[in-house]
């Protein structure tokens, strides 16, 4: 038995902000995965919840006509994966939420549930930075919508207002056409566990594949915040393509991020694998996009 | 916080009177006593509780037991034969001798109804992943791969022969 003191199942989208309205103390759970356990360690011990699962305007994937991508915060990281349109136009996105826990757990999660729960480790968060994502926010004054960089503001803590809910996540077709990417995921183990480190590279190449275009690298847990490293994406604009490259993305990222020693790793560590990691990310997202194997 | 539920376990339809603060796990062993389903982290780590809503193997200690409302439950009781028998995909771990103490077994085997379900083959380390989300403290889990690879492989095979 969770400790539980009341749950409220909402019917509908303004009838989940009306509830908040209403408890503003009240904490959402979509899958369960993280809320149940936070209950269960006694952090979240009596709480009053608000279900938001039957909600089914909150699920699913779609795009529309100028073929922006709408990933609705309720979809499970499993049904990401496998959809179509991911397959298709974000494997990356698809490749790293199949990172996350186990089979089960991505049977259950949400990737809103991982997007606002702020954390840095998140596995879908660096891959939604490096593709610009944006969200859509649905409070009791109507819709917003913020770019997904400005929406996490610190350690657990999110840029959702009272009685705001995530209701989309969105990535423009300018942000993922063209583009090849890779996600590692850095861990003690291969399942089940957190990330010690995450990283995500999408690139896009000039006709000849062998200069870069573009290139959007982006990190978790090399800082409180998932993070993009902006110069080292500078450094790379219009550059060959030579494992010379390559270091210099990997140093200028290094000068970048800000990881701290936790019991996972230490900060020394951390640093070594945003080296490590973002040459081997970018040497796979170059091939992804078309270029040759360094 | 008692309310009533309706769903189906095991091919059955089912009501069932809970609290809306159990999860699916406690349901499942104390009202309806399938205690197939085994409680062990009860934090969604160890996948000794897994079961399959509407075909997907979740977690059910971390799965509310409200959440089942409407939904298709199937727990290791449900692969039973009509005489009792055992599922071929038992029957492979037992082929294999892929159980020690047992513990962790129903779970696996409620994954592997769902991966040999998808009808598809797949690679040793494929299937690593896909039984990840399960702890075995006894066996290495090489007899447990043996025993999962041979119940996909004689499933594919069995769908290539089309027979009925």
């Amino acid at each position: 038995m969770y400790d539980i003191e009341k749950i409220y199942d909402a019917v509908s989208l303004d009838d989940a902000i009306r509830a908040r309205v209403e408890d503003p103390e009240a904490v959402i759970i979509a899958g369960g995965s993280d809320v149940l356990i936070k209950i269960r360690e006694g952090k979240l011990a009596g709480c009053r919840l608000i279900g938001i699962r039957a909600i089914k305007e909150l699920e699913g994937i779609s795009m529309d006509g100028d073929g922006c991508i709408h990933i609705r915060p309720l979809t499970t990281f499993s049904h990401i994966t496998f959809h179509p349109l991911i397959r298709e136009h974000l494997p990356v996105l698809g490749y790293a939420v199949d990172q996350v826990g186990g089979p089960q757990i991505r049977n259950i999660g949400t990737i809103g549930g991982n997007v606002c729960n702020g954390v840095t480790s998140a596995d879908s968060a660096s891959t939604l930075f490096a593709y610009n994502a944006v969200l859509e926010l649905t409070g009791p004054d109507g819709k917003r919508t913020l770019p997904i960089a400005e929406f996490y503001t610190g350690p657990g803590h999110v840029g959702l207002g009272p009685a705001e809910l995530l209701t989309d996540i969105m990535i423009a077709k300018k942000d993922y056409d063209g583009f090849g990417g890779h996600y590692i995921k850095y861990a003690q183990r291969n399942a089940m566990d957190i990330a010690t480190l995450g990283c995500s590279a999408i690139c896009r190449l000039n006709a000849s594949k062998n200069t870069i275009e573009d290139l959007r690298l982006a990190f978790g847990v090399a800082g409180p915040i998932p993070m993009r490293c902006h110069k080292a994406e500078e450094a790379a604009r219009g550059q060959l393509i030579s494992p010379q490259l390559l270091e210099q993305i990997a140093l200028t990222a290094e000068s970048e991020v800000n990881p701290r020693t936790s019991w996972r790793a230490s900060r020394e560590f951390r640093l070594q694998l945003v080296r490590e990691l973002s040459q081997r990310a970018c040497k796979q997202a170059i091939i992804h996009a078309g270029g040759a194997d360094l | 916080m008692t309310k009533i539920i309706h769903c189906t376990v095991n091919g059955q339809e089912t009501e069932v009177a809970i609290d809306i603060r159990e999860s699916l796990a406690d349901m499942l062993r104390q009202r309806l006593h399938l205690t197939s389903v085994k409680k062990g982290c009860e934090v969604g780590e160890c996948g000794a509780c897994t079961v399959l809503v509407d075909g997907e193997a979740i977690d059910s200690c971390i799965y509310l037991a409200d959440w089942a409302d409407g939904k298709h439950i199937l727990t290791v009781e449900g692969l039973r034969g009509p005489n009792g028998e055992l599922s071929p995909i038992q029957q492979a771990f037992i082929e294999e001798a892929a159980v020690q103490c047992g513990f962790c077994t129903p779970g696996i085997i409620m994954s592997a109804v769902e991966i040999v379900g998808s009808g598809k083959q797949y690679t040793r380390d494929e299937i690593r992943k896909l039984i990840s989300g399960h702890l075995c403290r006894c066996t290495g889990y090489q007899n447990i791969l043996n025993a999962v690879e041979r119940a996909v492989n004689e499933a594919y095979q069995f769908l290539q022969q089309g027979e009925p």
